[in-house]
């Protein structure tokens, strides 16, 4: 058994988080091939992860742009030997992964939480609520991870790092432009505590209330689907079935009901807070602490009595 | 241009999922179905296509139980053309894995040679988010997922696409497939009137066998697990208990 993973690159920039728990999850499988793809990247922080045994580097604007097609011609050329082919489950690996499993005729297997054996995989359905167990009998198993539960795998390792040349550019598709904000807030998927608002917080502007409390707790901001919608919060902030899945230590939740497709991205967190004025919220079913308040007077008192 | 959107009937997303007590799956008797929303979102942006003009026909197909004629009807009343219903399953607790389903569209594509092919990012079943992306493979075109924006112009589709890091815009080269997120457009109700001629549509009837396409799972499933509840927490009474609380448990 040998395992190629996919490390999550954007530009020159490694998701080490995200592709370190990635790697943990896949150790049991067998030695680890690590592709580090982009643009301008330095692999050295890959070939350092545990569990790790080599690393192959390429150079490519397609990879670093993460165009499903370019990764995707690569992934193919560099499959043969491999039994798995891993990655964690980024928008990058959603739109790469299932073009590369039907290219190898076999089934992808999307936002595996638990790895049972070589051939069997835990993922949930159903917005979560339910776990599946399956076993996949295809020849590879192209996969996956949801990074959330698992702990990064460390960094004392030192692999070789070999060189590949990029494969031919596919021109069925053409980056324009990535319209990304950046922050100095801990990054939503792996920051130990979220600070989340919803409808309830009302407008943009009063979306500050949500982003001085995580500022205060050094949190990351992330934002409930209709939040999103309503314009208070960017895309990338969106929690749940069909945005990011967070665990965090703490998670607090402000103005937000409790759909169980926002419950789906955070129900997992060890704890969580609901600041809620509507005490028959069903968000209070998985809050360890409730508060019934608005949020307009608790959010601020928090935030104040926290710094 | 033609359109092409796949739909998929889905346990409809208000309703509580329950699992199955002996582990063997969801239980979907009597239970409201309705059409995945994302679809419903693809359904919605080829239609406004067609009524901008660049579109021609859009045409709705759907894999599953015959039920699934339910979510084409929907379609159809919110100005789908016509329909295809390719029944693979007798039991609505047999999904079709999205590599068979691909496999099925592809087909499809073939016969109907559509300029572009819009479907929803993601079941909210199954939670792959994986058919648009393999027919996109088998058919050899390109893709852009998750959108939130669509443009057509100059045999290209400008797509916005909804990423981890933000937003990032590319350019496929049409014929493509386009997957949407829910940001792309606010799906129309369909009126009595319209629903009333949706069932006069045509609806093509047809099977995996007339396209010669295995649809046998390549997942076998080996059982169903309700999640971890968790524990029931505690309503605290002000913001000073609820932050002595935080502390005692060394988050805050
Ligand atoms: C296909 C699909 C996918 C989806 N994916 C997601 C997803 O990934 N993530 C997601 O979050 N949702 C998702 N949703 C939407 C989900 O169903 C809910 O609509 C959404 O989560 C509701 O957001 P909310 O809790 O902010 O808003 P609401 O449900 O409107 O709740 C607002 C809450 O704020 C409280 N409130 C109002 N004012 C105050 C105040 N002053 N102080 C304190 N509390 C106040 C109210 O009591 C209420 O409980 C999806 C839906 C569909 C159909
Ligand atoms: N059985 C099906 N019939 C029609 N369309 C489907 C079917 N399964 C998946 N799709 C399409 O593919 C999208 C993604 O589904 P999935 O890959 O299963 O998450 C859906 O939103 C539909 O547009």
């Amino acid at each position: 058994m040998s395992v190629l993973l996919v490390a999550e690159i954007s530009g020159a920039n490694i998701a080490l988080d995200a592709t370190a728990k990635a790697v943990a999850a896949a150790t049991a499988l067998g030695p680890i091939t690590v592709l580090a793809a982009g643009e301008g990247v330095d692999p050295a922080p890959l070939a350092a992860l545990d569990g790790v045994a080599k690393v192959l580097h390429v150079e490519g604007a397609d990879y670093g742009h993460q165009m499903p097609e370019a990764l995707t011609d690569l992934l193919l050329s560099l499959a043969p030997g491999f039994t798995h082919i891993v990655a964690p489950a980024t928008t990058s690996a959603k739109a790469a992964f299932p073009r590369l499993a039907a290219l190898l005729d076999v089934m992808v297997i999307s936002d595996v939480v638990a790895v049972e054996s070589a051939d069997t995989f835990a993922r949930p359905i159903y917005a979560g609520n339910a776990i599946q167990t399956v076993k996949s009998n295809d020849p590879v198993k192209v996969l996956t991870i949801r990074t959330a539960g698992f702990d990064a795998a460390g960094s004392t390792g030192s692999a070789p790092v070999e060189t590949l040349d990029p494969v031919a550019a596919s021109d069925l598709a053409s980056w324009i432009e990535d319209r990304v904000v950046t922050s100095d807030r801990p990054e939503l998927t792996s920051a130990e505590v979220v600070v989340s608002g919803g409808r309830g917080v009302g407008s943009e502007e009063s979306f500050a209330l949500i982003e001085g409390l995580a500022d205060t707790m050094d949190a990351a901001v992330g934002a409930s689907r209709a939040a999103v919608d309503s314009g208070y919060a960017p895309n990338d902030k969106q929690v749940g079935q069909t945005g990011k899945v967070v665990a965090p230590d703490l998670y607090i939740a402000c103005g937000i009901s409790g759909a169980i497709q926002h419950l789906a991205g955070m129900k997992d967190s060890k704890i969580i807070v609901a600041i809620n004025k509507d005490e028959e919220a069903p968000i209070f079913q998985v809050a360890d602490f409730g508060l019934v308040a608005d949020l307009f007077d608790a959010v601020p008192e928090m935030t104040e009595k926290l710094k | 241009m033609k359109i092409l959107v796949p739909v998929k009937r889905v346990i409809d997303y208000n309703v509580k999922v329950r699992v199955k007590s002996d582990g063997s799956g969801v239980d979907l008797a009597n239970v409201k179905m309705s059409m995945n929303p994302f679809d419903e979102i693809a359904v919605e942006e080829a239609v406004r296509l067609k009524e901008k003009g660049i579109a021609t026909e859009v045409v709705a197909v759907s894999i599953g139980v015959a039920k699934s004629e339910d979510a084409l009807r929907t379609a159809l009343a919110m100005g789908a053309d016509r329909a295809i219903l390719i029944t693979a399953a007798d039991d609505v607790h047999t999904d079709i894995e999205p590599l068979a389903v691909a496999k099925l569209l592809d087909k499809v594509v073939e016969v109907e040679e559509p300029g572009l092919v819009i479907a929803g990012k993601q079941a909210i079943d199954n939670d792959m988010n994986a058919t648009g992306q393999m027919l996109a493979a088998l058919l050899g075109w390109g893709q852009a997922t998750s959108a939130s924006a669509l443009e057509i112009a100059d045999g290209t589709a400008r797509v916005t696409r909804e990423v981890d890091g933000g937003l990032q815009v590319v350019e496929v080269k049409l014929p493509a497939i386009v997957t949407c997120d829910l940001r792309l457009n606010e799906p129309r109700y369909a009126s009595l009137p319209n629903i009333m001629k949706a069932k006069k549509k045509p609806l093509e009837k047809m099977t995996p066998a007339d396209y010669g396409v295995d649809v046998t799972p390549r997942l076998e499933l080996v059982k169903t697990d309700e999640p971890a509840a968790r524990a029931a927490g505690q309503i605290v009474g002000s913001v000073d208990e609820l932050i002595s609380k935080l502390k005692e448990a060394g988050v805050a």
